[in-house]
């Protein structure tokens, strides 16, 4: 034992790749939340009316509200007065209207994430939206989307753009007081990613956005909305980074799917903000609302999420089935390392007929890191014939981790099928003996037996992000074998 | 090639092996006897480098270098190769990936460039044939699901693929039918070659019917008692291990493997 838990510890310390900070002239809010604040705001988005009533219909919610304590982390009391709720990298004259109008720094920085969008554009066939802190930089990619009908574009221009959408949709899915969180996010998102699919089209490209908190003592509020008519088909993929800051930093999204007749939306994560460092210094608050529904008949949603990031995780993309057949998915791969915690999972609420769900989730936990899996899986009373199929396996490595199973059951109808399997394993000293006595590297056995542990969850992902989220994993669990 | 000299070895405190002397020269197979708890697992896990065994004293040398001092993976690559009793499952990782890992790390090793996914899937198909296992077992997991005789077959697999200098064979009989027995036998023998020496751990002398053994040495209580050629282990087999004045069966505590 002593042996691969000594290797695994020194595996696992490994430095976090996309701490850098990017220098920019940037227009940040002072520290501060009030109804002044979030007019302000509105005013720069140059929002109409009801938006702003919106907001501020929010935020009364909010002060109301208690911020919740169930999940099983614990971090300091956050002081939601000390967070900046606006930064946005200054521009020179107005805004871009393409990307080489695009602030070279800023596109430096996509570069240093590995996102070049001037390549992705050419070669990837990928749509990149870029959330830099508070704004939406650039949006590869619009013309070709908008012959196919898609609308692919920053939620503020749908504000102004797409009004009707909008307001038919947000917080349709996720209601402002719903959470805590979802009602802050209610009050003060900044930006996030819009698209519309529409009737019987299939979208042409993966569509993608990068996040990026990079100023100081700012918290990203960002939210997405996407929205799936009947017969169409959209595959999705968010990454998020943040710089190395001693400071926690608040990110609290709310994302909002609506899937129609035979509609299909695929969502896929891979979240590596911050995580902070080996003693448990610094790192992101995740803490996020993601919910898909499923109105239309025959309709589907699937999450696909890798979290190896974040000091705090708090999220459980979900799924509400009110179609008659319709499908929702969720397959999560959790990684946490150091002191990093995580509460994640996921509900599938069947509401219609014949709806069926499936559930698999693979937590890995290393270091002295806490993972828990938090699922609830609810049929009402008309959800006939409805079935869940739930597997959660936690991998443990080395001796002072944590792996933590919630499961939550509730049913209405007799008729529902549930099916739950859960285990928890350890990264042998016999599966290393074995692949070193191979003359396999420590590192890149724990790494391969890790990936392998994950591999269901991986065939999901698209392909050129299956390969990044193996890389990240490895980069995740380096200098925990020595 | 290898030469263990006045080896002391312990697990959890308890010493096992008590002053082995061994000297094996390239291309010979030297089959090493015993009954269960003469140490015979230990000295295989401890020449592979498992760290869950302490050595206590004396030394090992392969090709004149100290094994001693190099881990695990760093003795893999010079050439030495353990066939496991009980090869352990790992789930979701196809044994054609950790196959061509190790082969990639062995050729790394060497200076060689890595061998890409296309051709090693001919070459690891061809040699499969060799060991009578079906080509799609190349996409399962390493290990999973595998009957004994399979998990056998297929460290013999890796055996050939990876073309050890020394190749260790532990026990690699046990729980083998007489036809898988035949196949493991065969393949073992296709590793037979001038400039390898294979170290077969065994009970039994059924499988030295198959794989003729150059020397045959008799372990007891940590220590090699007698040494001899084939004839050996025939005697041990008309005779059993009492006619040493050793008791075989209530001494089974072998610690490990």
């Amino acid at each position: 034992m002593a042996t691969t838990d000594q290797e695994v510890n020194e595996l696992i310390k490994k430095g976090y790749e996309h701490g850098f900070v990017t220098e920019i002239e940037a227009d940040t809010f002072e520290p501060g939340l009030n109804e002044d604040v979030i007019a302000r705001l509105s005013q720069i988005k140059g929002e109409p009316e009801w938006m702003l009533e919106w907001r501020l219909k929010a935020y009364r919610r909010w002060l109301e509200m208690d911020e919740p304590d169930w999940a099983h982390v614990g971090y300091p009391k956050i002081d939601y007065n000390a967070i900046s709720y606006y930064s946005a990298p200054k521009r020179k004259e107005d805004m871009p209207q393409s990307l080489d109008e695009v602030d070279p720094e800023l596109l430096k920085t996509y570069e240093k994430l590995g996102i070049p969008l001037h390549e992705r554009e050419k070669l990837a066939g990928v749509a990149v939206d870029a959330v830099f802190d508070s704004v939406s930089v650039a949006t590869t990619f619009k013309e070709p989307l908008a012959k196919a009908g898609v609308v692919f574009c920053s939620i503020s221009e749908a504000i102004r753009d797409y009004p009707e959408l909008v307001q038919k949709y947000l917080g349709s899915v996720v209601p402002q007081g719903d959470n805590f969180f979802a009602a802050l996010n209610s009050a003060v998102f900044s930006d996030g990613t819009f698209v519309y699919v529409p009737k019987g089209v299939r979208c042409p490209m993966e569509l993608s956005t990068y996040f990026r908190i990079n100023a100081a003592n700012t918290g990203q509020f960002e939210r997405t909305l996407i929205i799936a008519e009947d017969s169409s088909y959209v595959s999705y993929l968010e990454g998020c980074t943040a710089p190395m800051r001693d400071e926690n930093q608040l990110h609290a999204a709310v994302v909002e799917l609506v899937a129609l007749d035979d509609a299909q939306i695929k969502y896929s994560t891979v979240q590596n903000w911050y995580p902070g460092d080996e003693n448990g210094k610094g790192g992101i608050y995740n803490f996020v609302t993601k919910r898909g529904a499923c109105i239309g008949r025959n309709s589907k949603i699937s999450w696909t999420q890798v979290e190896t990031g974040s000091a705090v995780t708090w999220k459980y993309p979900s799924c509400v089935l009110r179609g008659e057949n319709s499908v929702g998915e969720f397959y999560s791969v959790a990684l946490t390392n150091n002191f990093q915690q995580a509460d994640t999972g996921t509900k599938m609420v069947h509401l219609g007929k014949n709806t069926r769900s499936t559930i698999i989730s693979k937590g890995i936990s290393a270091g002295k890191s806490s993972n828990a899996y938090r699922g609830l899986v609810k049929f009402g009373p008309g959800a006939e014939g409805a079935r869940n199929f739930t597997q959660c396996d936690s991998l443990l490595i080395g001796d002072r981790c944590a792996a933590h199973t919630f499961p939550y059951i509730e049913s209405k109808n007799k008729s529902a099928i549930v099916e739950h399997e859960a285990t928890t394993s350890k990264v042998s000293d016999e599966q290393m003996f074995l692949c070193r006595q191979r003359g396999i590297d420590p590192e890149q056995a724990v790494s391969m037996i890790v990936n392998g542990f994950c591999k269901e969850v991986f065939k999901e992902l698209p392909m050129e992000f299956a390969v990044e989220a193996g890389k990240l994993l490895e980069v995740s669990l380096e200098g925990s074998v020595g | 090639m290898l030469s263990i000299k006045n080896l002391h070895a312990s697990v959890e405190g308890k010493e096992i092996l008590k002053g082995i002397n061994l000297e094996v020269k390239a291309g010979e197979v030297h089959a090493i006897m015993g009954p269960n708890g003469s140490g015979k697992s230990t000295l295989s896990q401890v020449l592979a480098g498992n760290e869950a065994y302490e050595v206590t004293g004396g030394e090992i040398t392969l090709n004149g270098k100290n094994l001693l001092e190099q881990e695990t993976e760093e003795r893999a690559r010079e050439g030495i190769f353990l066939a496991f009793q009980y090869p352990v499952e790992i789930p979701g990782v196809s044994n054609l990936q950790f196959l061509r890992t190790a082969v990639n790390a062995m050729r790394t090793h060497r200076g060689e460039p890595e061998i890409n996914a296309a051709e090693f899937m001919k070459l690891a198909k061809e040699v499969s044939k060799q060991v009578d296992l079906d080509p799609a077992f190349l996409k399962r997991g390493v290990n999973e699901g595998f009957s004994g005789g399979e998990k056998k077959r297929n460290e013999i697999m890796q055996a050939l693929l990876l073309q050890p200098k020394l190749a260790i064979l532990d026990e690699t009989d046990s729980g083998l039918d007489i036809d898988a027995l035949k196949v493991v036998s065969d393949g073992v023998n296709a590793l037979r070659s001038e400039d390898r020496a294979i170290l077969m751990v065994t009970h039994y002398q059924r499988l030295l019917n198959h794989i003729v053994p150059d020397h045959v040495h008799v372990l007891a209580g940590g220590r090699i008692i007698k040494s001899g050629g084939r004839e050996l282990a025939l005697e041990l087999e008309e005779r059993g291990y009492g006619w040493l004045g050793i008791r075989d069966e209530d001494t089974a505590n072998e610690t490990g493997q």
